[in-house]
């Protein structure tokens, strides 16, 4: 626990949480690994979990016809999944490891209850994963963006 | 206050030389990606010529191409023996028509202008540079300088995004960068293939891993606005000031010396006070539509 909650304390995700939000979130962790190849998460498939990525890549993809195509990976310091937070708790995307693994898992169904039963630690817990989205959002806008296909600096006209 | 630009150099080409091009010969082209879209001259002045001051990272020099026109292309590298490796987009008639000239044609050169990235200001402090697409080129002097002088810097941390893997510049580079324990590059790809294994993403997400001690880095970002614009709320999430992220911003720049005003941004003239901006200095034009 205490490692755990040293983990947590040392990742900016989580830096501006209160103590005892910390420790909640360490009581539903656990170090998880993972051989490189490994689904994490499967489109449309229930999920219950959420993970800080500490080493390794994940890659997220979607699956079409033709196959998948990954559309981001994660690395160090990232968060995988928010699909728990609201129903119906299925994942939008696969989720696989590219490389070995090394995570904290977080047992979400059990966060969840915690959520609401407190409501603070529930709107806390909210508050960061909303800002995770927003910041996802963004960077999927600019990648549809193309933008590199316009120019940039230092090519003359 | 309103932020301070930054200052020209002192040994910059103004005002001797700085309207008349000189001779300077193409010793050697070399093709960045493989359609050849991107190139690097590889530039010597022709016998007879003073180059003068030799461009600071970030500097840019005007190449005219006679009876075609001059454009504005960023240094992307000095070599050893005083040569200047300048890398292009052929994107515009001018460029298209660069794209064609082959070693030992001449073309004529006035520079360099501009100001530098500060790479004194981050010297004992950690180094960021953010770099899309072609912005890695006129970036690319600043890793040398770094790798150079690497003592001199905390971490150096590279963040480089691309549209594919096709359209990375600079690839045995970034392969001998990549292999130094000593400078932190991380680089991603807007859209993978089925053989890429590096990274997919916006190179914002790159900023977002951190690495990096926020309360003493010095930012340097290169790209489309759009991208320098979510790299720097990136930094600035990360917890760095906006006063220690520096942007390189580009405009229609023809006289290069703050004279006829086509790239002039606000109060400010890009070829004179920029290319390289405090970030403060630009945050308000970032925000107007069309500007």
């Amino acid at each position: 626990m205490n490692e755990l909650l040293a983990i947590i304390e040392q990742e900016p995700f989580f830096e501006d949480m209160a103590p005892e939000h910390r420790r909640l979130l360490a009581a539903c962790a656990a170090k998880r690994s993972y051989t490189a190849g490994t689904r994490l998460m499967r489109d449309h498939e229930p999920t219950e979990t959420f993970w800080l990525l500490r080493e390794g890549q994940v890659a997220l993809e979607s699956p079409l016809r033709e196959g998948r195509v990954a559309f981001q990976t994660l690395g160090p310091g990232d968060i995988l999944g928010w699909s728990w937070l609201l129903p119906p708790y299925r994942a939008s995307y696969d989720a696989r490891a590219v490389t070995d693994i090394h995570t904290l898992h977080f047992d979400a169904g059990v966060l969840r209850e915690r959520m609401e039963a407190d409501p603070a630690f529930g709107y806390v817990l909210m508050k960061h994963f909303a800002a995770l989205i927003v910041q996802r959002l963004q960077a999927a806008r600019l990648q549809a963006l193309d933008i590199y296909s316009h120019g940039g600096p230092g090519h003359g006209t | 206050m309103a932020p301070e630009t930054l200052q020209p150099r002192a040994d910059s080409a103004l005002p001797e030389q700085a309207m008349a091009p000189q001779p300077w010969r193409i010793h050697s082209v070399r093709p960045d990606v493989a359609s050849n879209e991107v190139f690097s001259w590889t530039l010597y002045p022709e016998p007879g010529v003073e180059p003068g001051a030799m461009p600071a990272p970030g500097q840019f020099n005007m190449l005219y191409l006679f009876g075609v026109g001059e454009v504005p292309i960023s240094v992307s590298a000095i070599t050893a023996d005083g040569g200047i490796v300048h890398t292009t987009r052929a994107v515009g008639s001018v460029t298209r028509a660069m794209q064609e000239l082959r070693p030992g044609a001449v073309v004529g050169l006035r520079g360099p202008f501009g100001t530098a990235w500060p790479l004194e200001q981050a010297r004992g402090r950690d180094l960021v540079l953010v770099a899309g697409g072609i912005g890695l080129a006129p970036l690319r002097p600043v890793i040398h300088a770094a790798l150079e002088r690497r003592a001199d810097f905390g971490r150096v941390v590279v963040c480089y995004g691309a549209r594919s893997p096709g359209d990375m510049i600079f690839r045995d580079e970034l392969d001998a960068w990549a292999a130094r324990g000593d400078l932190d590059l991380r680089v991603t790809v807007d859209r993978g293939t089925a053989a890429w294994r590096g990274d997919v993403g916006v190179v914002t997400q790159l900023i977002d891993r951190g690495g990096f001690d926020r309360r003493n880095t010095v930012a340097m970002v290169c790209g489309p606005e759009v991208m320098m614009r979510f790299a720097a709320s990136s930094l600035e999430r990360r917890g760095l000031k906006p006063e220690d992220i520096y942007v390189s911003m580009e405009r229609n720049m023809r006289c290069a010396v703050g004279f006829c005003g086509h790239c002039q941004i606000g109060a400010q003239f890009v070829c004179r006070d920029g290319p390289v901006f405090p970030y403060p200095v630009m945050e308000p034009a970032f925000r107007i539509r069309e500007l």
